[in-house]
């Protein structure tokens, strides 16, 4: 019998991999790929498509400006919020490591709590802050500084913000895991070379610390260009964002092959970005970042 | 000059506590302003407060629409967490403890779903279900939100196995166990708080989706977060305030509670092992 199973049989990993991977195939690979066949399909009226193969979609996405206009605005919006999440998440991540205060582990499950709340609540919940009876509003009525509410709500910035604050703590926790994993004896050795602290940072500690700092970029980046609730919650119609553009055109104008193209154009948008990152990166910091 | 240098490193590490403490403000005051508003007695969403009142979680209380969605979403929640976990632990293990063609490339493909947009996820399902000619069904939107979740499940899993030693299960292996009760004996029990981590974590994802499941759910299923999206275009009631009030309960309170049994299991363990390091 030369089929007697060894130790570490692959064929035992294969089926304990089975479950997964199928889901995998049916749930994710399945339906890209055949999304990216649709691209290709007729549009008839609304959700009717023939499967005569046309590059119409294609030429009308290269062609109406619309559309461009769109792609550019959510890259901005991703890239401004990535941005914004990385300048205000580095401090945190840095105090969080730095400090002696003695109950860090309550810093950090402060920064699990909101993943724990639900996304919607707490994107309405600014609602509350920024509204015309929110707390920023009612207070400076009260305090006689401004006469009428101040329109806050309802613009890209009130977007920005909601999704700096649905990204802030996956910035964090990549930011502080990568601090983590710094040989804190390094730092000792540069300030008894005669580093300041400043200069210790500067030299040792920042760049020890931009691998995280690049994942959690990547993941805000990616994670704001694909977002859907925060414009549709925060936003007025001119702020839809390309997850607004994908969701009207497949669930209201019912236009499945344009809606397809325009999940395909976003999917590779948005894997070229990926693609560099791990290009230069690899994905380990990304994976230790969602584990965090 | 030196005291100078001092002076600055001062000034920077006090500048950094500020602005940590700026941005856990940011993260909470809307938090804290729902949670405070949804006592108002007023009858408009919003500020001042003109009194303290129940009564909007009277209303929440008999509100049909919201307790069905409420209960659809529990439901959703506790078979995605536990398909799951379990589904999830058994290919970490496979994952971390053999090696077979293929490994690297699903080790990535698994993480995927976490990193590609729910949007596309959403529609790229919705259009293979097209093709094919399928109804969208209960079974589609638990599948998907399995999918959505088996990423953070098999990283944390991963995590946690990488650190157990595979002596052990080859000592019950070489004692006479066999591959299931030495997994079951040895290596579940060492894997627990990934399980229950990894368990709590994909019951939130699940209750709290909302894009995805605005393509996947089947016509007419409404699920909280949906619920709570539709009852945000028609108008800011009081209301949603408390709604939001009692989800933050709910999924805020489970993995505390869970967080601490499992801290206090691990503490009695532990007891007599040397402390770790403060730093």
């Amino acid at each position: 019998m030369n089929n007697r199973w060894t130790l570490y049989d692959p064929r035992l990993a294969w089926m304990l991999v089975a479950p997964v991977l199928l889901l995998l195939i049916f749930f994710l690979v399945l339906p890209i790929a055949v999304m990216a066949a649709y691209t290709f399909f007729t549009f008839v009226t609304a959700g009717v498509e023939t499967s005569a193969l046309t590059t119409a979609n294609w030429q009308e996405f290269f062609t109406d400006s619309y559309y461009s206009g769109f792609l550019l605005k959510t890259l901005r919006v991703g890239a401004i919020t990535a941005l914004l999440c990385g300048v205000l998440g580095y401090f945190p991540a840095y105090f969080i490591w730095a400090t002696s205060f003695r109950h860090k582990w309550l810093l950090l499950l402060l920064l699990i709590v909101p993943f724990w709340i639900s996304f919607t609540i707490r994107t309405f919940s600014w609602i509350n802050i920024l509204g015309e009876q929110g707390v920023i509003n009612v207070a400076l009525l009260k305090m006689g500084i401004i006469n009428a509410p101040l329109p806050m709500l309802y613009n890209e910035g009130a977007v920005i913000l909601g999704l700096l604050h649905f990204l802030l703590p996956y910035m964090i926790l990549n930011v502080y895991v990568s601090l983590e994993g710094i040989d804190r004896t390094l730092i000792s050795a540069a300030r008894s070379m005669g580093c300041t602290s400043a200069q210790a940072f500067r030299e040792v500690t920042l760049p020890l610390s931009l691998p995280g700092l690049a994942a959690g970029l990547l993941l805000c980046f990616v994670l704001a260009a694909g977002s859907y609730v925060t414009p549709q919650l925060l936003g007025s119609g001119r702020d839809a964002l390309f997850g607004n553009l994908i969701y009207d055109t497949i669930m209201s104008e019912l236009n499945w092959p344009m809606g397809a193209t325009l999940s395909i154009v976003l999917f590779l948008v948005l894997g070229f970005f990926a693609a560099i990152y791990t290009r230069y990166m690899g994905m380990s910091q990304i994976v230790k970042g969602l584990a965090g | 000059m030196k005291a100078r240098r001092k002076e600055e490193g001062k000034w920077a590490w006090r500048l950094t506590g500020f602005v940590t403490l700026c941005v856990y403000v940011f993260m909470f005051a809307p938090i804290v302003a729902t949670v405070i508003l949804s006592f108002n007695a007023s009858m408009f969403g919003g500020f001042p407060m003109t009194g303290f009142s129940l009564q909007w979680y009277a209303k929440l209380m008999g509100n049909e629409a919201v307790l069905a969605a409420f209960r659809t979403s529990l439901w959703i929640a506790l078979v995605t967490a536990a398909v799951t976990t379990a589904i999830g632990v058994v290919t970490a293990f496979a994952l971390v403890r053999f090696e077979f063609p293929g490994k690297q490339a699903l080790s990535t493909l698994v993480i995927l779903p976490a990193l590609v947009p729910e949007t596309i996820l959403g529609v790229g399902l919705l259009v293979l279900i097209k093709a094919i000619d399928q109804p969208r069904t209960m079974l589609l939107l638990v599948l998907g939100h399995i999918l959505l979740a088996v990423p953070y499940v098999v990283l944390i899993a991963q995590a946690r196995m990488v650190g157990i030693r595979r002596v052990y299960e080859e000592a019950a292996l070489s004692l006479g166990a066999s591959r299931f009760s030495s997994f079951r004996e040895i290596t579940l029990p060492l894997l627990i708080p990934a399980v229950v981590g990894g368990a709590l974590l994909a019951f939130t994802i699940s209750f709290d989706n909302t894009s995805a499941s605005l393509f996947w759910r089947p016509a007419g299923v409404e699920t909280m977060p949906t619920q709570i999206l539709s009852m945000l275009k028609i108008s800011i009631s009081p209301e949603i305030n408390a709604l939001g009030t009692v989800m933050i309960l709910v999924t805020v309170a489970i993995p505390l509670i869970g967080g601490l049994i499992l801290q206090s299991l691990t503490k009695l363990k532990r007891r007599g092992e040397p402390k770790e390091e403060a730093r």
